[in-house]
């Protein structure tokens, strides 16, 4: 019996360190995506599976994708150090931040032909202004989803509807300080890249007053809570809502743009912490392609930073005002800025105390 | 009494595999949502055998808990035995080394880890990967340690130290004696003491949680991040299946146990 | 055998426990004594600890409780196997070991899924009032909708995910406890002329004592640092002082805060095992599950 056992053993021994060194034997680079979680096309519901034609054009790379649900979760396992990632897709004060603490690499554009379909008012942001650390992804804007048949219209006035007590325990808020404390900026009239301790204080008690009402501080939990009707009002990325409502009809969406909403642009980046450079650069030029972004942006719902890839998407995407708001509407959007170390770190703190408190 | 006991007993398992159950009628279902019952399908299945992602997790969990309970068991067993022959101050300091990481929550055990490998492959060695396959595998050991050792040390107390100075008398070389008798006498500690580390290493997720970096990632870790975004009903299948697997695994262990004692009962009786 | 064979045999062992549990140990007090932006000497991180005493107070009060729910519900399962047949004890102790081998996240995912406001208990529950309504006269005044409990992010549902998660942990030692006590102490009791709870108390109840202990122990451990439990079963009020540990790593970016904050949860914990082995007497690696 025992040596029955003790063979067993050793065979899953065997077989599982084989397992583990067969792919290390093959001259095969390991690229390693880390992204935001639901935000590439992975072959579900007819999707392309973007990573699988990937690897199909580049037989000699083999790609492990990773996510993660904010910008602020990944910033803490890359500053934490002890681990290697190849591409990174941060939003704009993130890429920002990381730029100006010297965590990106430049990158090599003679890798990245693709990078000149991206439309000129994607280019020279204020986040890169050279354009040399990041490539735009897509784009978006931030809105407050909502449930119609459980929130009386009458109630949809602007950003006050997450703080409103007759749907207490139905309203979902960000996990994020940036994009938490964003909303209360925009409701107590503060610049939303504010560096003023005062201003930013006062936007955490706002927070804290909201707390009584909120179901829970969630990221992409959102989509099953809200699909399920569990909760009725969250704010959240335009693209998204795209993909929740095909799975709710009920559910719209709203940018109060008469107090201001958050437009943003995430981009793509290589950290510093980076071994393949020139793969990641690979990797970056697929995704720029136009037909692969076309692919991409028709499944995650987000908005594209090149005109180029619309001609091959779908036409009720390209049209829907909900991804692509005219300018009309855009006036009193304003993107998030890269903020002074110390500045975030504090953001972070008074976050964090709204959280734990 | 007895009526009540076994009352509360049968709430108490359906309380306990109630939830499992829920998990497993979810594999089957044609709908994402787990409150919904839509209809019957095996697709989820089909679904995970093409998911080779999930497998490679399935496979990392495998290697890591099978290599850290193997190397844990081979390691606690001369040490258990090294630790029992000291005086019995050492053996006490000894003890309460070991029971650090017992009485430890794993949170913090997690935490201490990973603020180790960080702080010695990042600042002192200037490494850029710190947290890799090697470091989970050192994790896992260290925690498996402690109850492959708890394990041993009494079945070690009970055994008479006479057999082994038999053996030793008899020309047994000391190295002899122990492959000889002592091994025989503490097998049963070994064994449990390796399946409990087996266990507690397949199914750990805190610890791995901070020990983990990108490129080695095991099945519970993974499961956390799914369950941050929408879940995806594969995950159901490969539970149900794992959790049949276990059934099996432990139905026969039991099976051979008892036939094991009844073997001995006879050999008594005779 | 030799004294010097024991040294060799176990200094292996002794370095490689001191490499990975006291030196790390250290390295938390290294990072908690540091300043997170500038990483010199610091006590900032612990002038905060003041500020989480409430919630340290919380996850105390959670898992007292889940321990104490624990051992009420466990003690009469521990009792009944014990006193089963030799087959059936092997098959039930293995039906208590099994949850513990399963993922805890999706079994906690599945609770969620239970108790949520659309959520299993409640669909069958507003399933059975439209059919009550549904047979008219007295019922027929039942309101729409009617019989939804608010179950999910309730501190009865973070009680019931931590009972859920750790009752084995308390009934395998209680077993184990329970199962060698001398059926001869209990006869004599009874001959003696005690009544059944008479004895329970006066002799099964003081014999078991070393199980009951270790079980609280056990329960209380992982559940005073869970953090999963608090996240899915709780409230965004509930906040236990696991899930301010995990928040400071992976998202607050303050490690340094972090590891304070493990330092205080771990001398909690050392306590609380110290006073329980005070209570239960000084017994080297007492009840092994």
């Amino acid at each position: 019996m025992k040596k029955i056992i003790s063979f067993v053993l050793a065979v899953c021994l065997v077989l599982g360190c084989c397992g583990v060194f067969a792919s290390a034997k093959g001259e095969k680079v390991t690229l390693y995506v880390y992204n935001w979680g639901q935000y590439i096309a992975e072959g579900d519901d007819d999707s392309m599976d973007i990573i699988a034609a990937f690897e199909e054009a580049y037989p000699n790379i083999k790609v492990k994708y990773s996510t993660y649900d904010s910008n602020e979760s990944m910033y803490a396992k890359l500053s934490n150090g002890g681990i290697t990632v190849d591409v990174i897709i941060p939003s704009d004060y993130m890429v920002g931040r990381m730029r100006q603490e010297g965590m990106l690499l430049e990158l090599n554009y003679d890798n990245i032909p693709n990078a000149q379909y991206i439309d000129e008012s994607f280019r020279n942001t204020s986040y890169d202004p050279e354009n040399k650390y990041s490539v735009p992804y897509t784009w978006g804007t931030v809105g407050i989803i909502y449930n119609t048949k459980y929130v009386d219209e009458a109630d949809v006035t602007g950003w006050e509807l997450l703080w409103n007590e007759k749907y207490a325990d139905k309203i979902l808020m960000f996990d994020n300080s940036r994009d938490a404390f964003g909303i209360a900026q925009y409701l107590l009239g503060y610049d939303i890249n504010t560096t003023d301790e005062a201003e930013l204080q006062a936007c955490a008690d706002k927070l804290a007053e909201q707390k009584g009402v909120v179901q829970q501080y969630v990221m992409d939990q959102i989509f099953d809570a809200m699909e399920n009707e569990e909760a009725w009002i969250a704010p959240y990325y335009a693209g998204d809502y795209l993909t929740m409502v095909e799975e709710n009809e009920d559910l719209a969406f709203y940018r109060p743009d008469h107090q201001g909403f958050n437009v943003f642009i995430d981009a793509m980046c290589i950290p510093s912490c980076c071994q393949e450079k020139e793969a990641a650069e690979l990797f970056i030029n697929f995704l720029c392609d136009p037909e692969i972004s076309a692919a991409n942006m028709d499944f995650i719902g987000y908005s594209v930073p090149a005109s180029e890839s619309k001609q091959y998407m779908d036409e009720d995407v390209v049209n829907d005002p909900v991804a692509y708001p005219d300018a009309e509407e855009l006036r009193n959007a304003s993107s998030f800025d890269y903020l002074p170390e110390d500045v975030s770190r504090y953001m972070e703190s008074l976050f964090m105390s709204v959280r734990n408190g | 009494m007895k009526r009540t006991n076994r009352f509360i007993t049968i709430l108490i398992f359906i309380f306990l595999y109630i939830p499992m159950a829920v998990l497993v009628v979810a594999s089957f279902n044609t709908g994402k949502n787990i409150t919904h019952f839509d209809g019957f399908t095996l697709q989820q299945y089909v679904k995970l055998f093409k998911d080779d992602g999930l497998l490679e997790l399935l496979r990392n969990s495998l290697v890591v808990s099978i290599l850290a309970s193997l190397i844990a068991t081979a390691f606690g067993t001369v040490a258990a035995i090294g630790i029992n022959g000291l005086n019995p101050k050492l053996r006490k300091a000894a003890m309460s080394l070991t029971n650090i990481p017992m009485t430890n929550p794993d949170i913090v055990t997690g935490v201490s880890l990973s603020l180790l490998f960080v702080f010695v492959g990042s600042k002192l060695l200037g490494q850029r990967n710190s947290l890799t396959f090697w470091t989970l595998l050192i994790a896992h050991v260290t925690f498996n340690l402690p109850y492959v050792i708890l394990n041993i040390m009494p079945k070690l107390k009970q055994m008479d130290e006479s057999l082994t100075d038999a053996a030793l008398d008899l020309g047994c070389t000391h190295v002899q004696a122990f492959f000889k008798v002592t091994i025989h006498e503490i097998m049963p500690g070994i064994i449990s003491g390796a399946i409990m580390a087996f266990t507690m290493s397949l199914d750990d997720f805190v610890i791995s949680y901070f020990v983990t970096g990108l490129d080695f990632v095991t099945l519970p870790v993974e499961i956390y991040s799914y369950t941050k975004k929408p879940i995806q009903p594969k995950i159901y299948a490969m539970f149900t299946l794992l959790f049949l697997l276990i059934f099996v695994l432990m139905v026969i262990s039991n099976v051979i146990q008892l036939m094991g004692d009844k073997k001995r009962q006879v050999a008594r009786g005779k | 055998m030799k004294k010097n064979n024991a040294v060799l045999l176990s200094t292996p062992y002794l370095i490689w426990m001191v490499l990975f549990t006291l030196i790390p140990l250290g390295v938390v007090v290294y990072y908690a004594l540091t300043d997170p932006a500038t990483g010199v000497f610091s006590l900032v991180n612990l002038r905060q600890l003041g500020m989480y005493l409430p919630v340290l107070w919380t996850s105390i009060v959670y898992s007292l409780v889940s321990a104490l729910v624990c051992l009420i519900l466990g003690y009469p399962v521990a009792y009944f196997i014990a006193h089963c047949g030799q087959t059936a004890q092997k098959f039930l102790y293995m039906l208590v070991m099994l949850p513990m081998c399963m993922s805890f996240l999706l079994r906690t995912l599945a609770w969620v899924g239970l108790l949520n406001d659309q959520g299993i208990i409640n669909n069958l529950l507003v399933a059975f009032f439209d059919w009550l309504r549904s047979l008219g006269g007295v019922f027929a005044g039942i309101p729409e909708d009617f019989g939804r409990l608010t179950l999910i992010r309730t501190p009865g549902a973070v009680v019931l995910g931590m009972v859920y998660n750790y009752l084995p942990y308390m009934i395998l030692p209680l077993y184990t406890t329970i199962v060698k006590i001398d059926h001869r102490l209990i006869e004599a009791a009874e001959d003696l002329g005690c009544n059944g709870v008479q004895t329970f108390r006066r002799v099964i109840l003081p014999l078991s004592m070393p199980g009951i202990l270790s079980g609280i122990t056990m329960v209380f451990v992982p559940a005073v640092s869970t953090f999963y439990i608090s996240q899915k079963m709780g409230s965004s009020n509930t906040v236990l002082i696991g899930d301010v540990i995990e928040r400071q790593f992976k998202q607050g970016n303050n490690p340094n805060l972090g590891a304070a904050l493990s330092i205080v949860l771990m001398i909690l914990v050392f306590v609380c095992t110290g006073i329980m082995n005070r209570f239960g007497g000084d017994e080297e690696g007492s009840v092994m599950v």
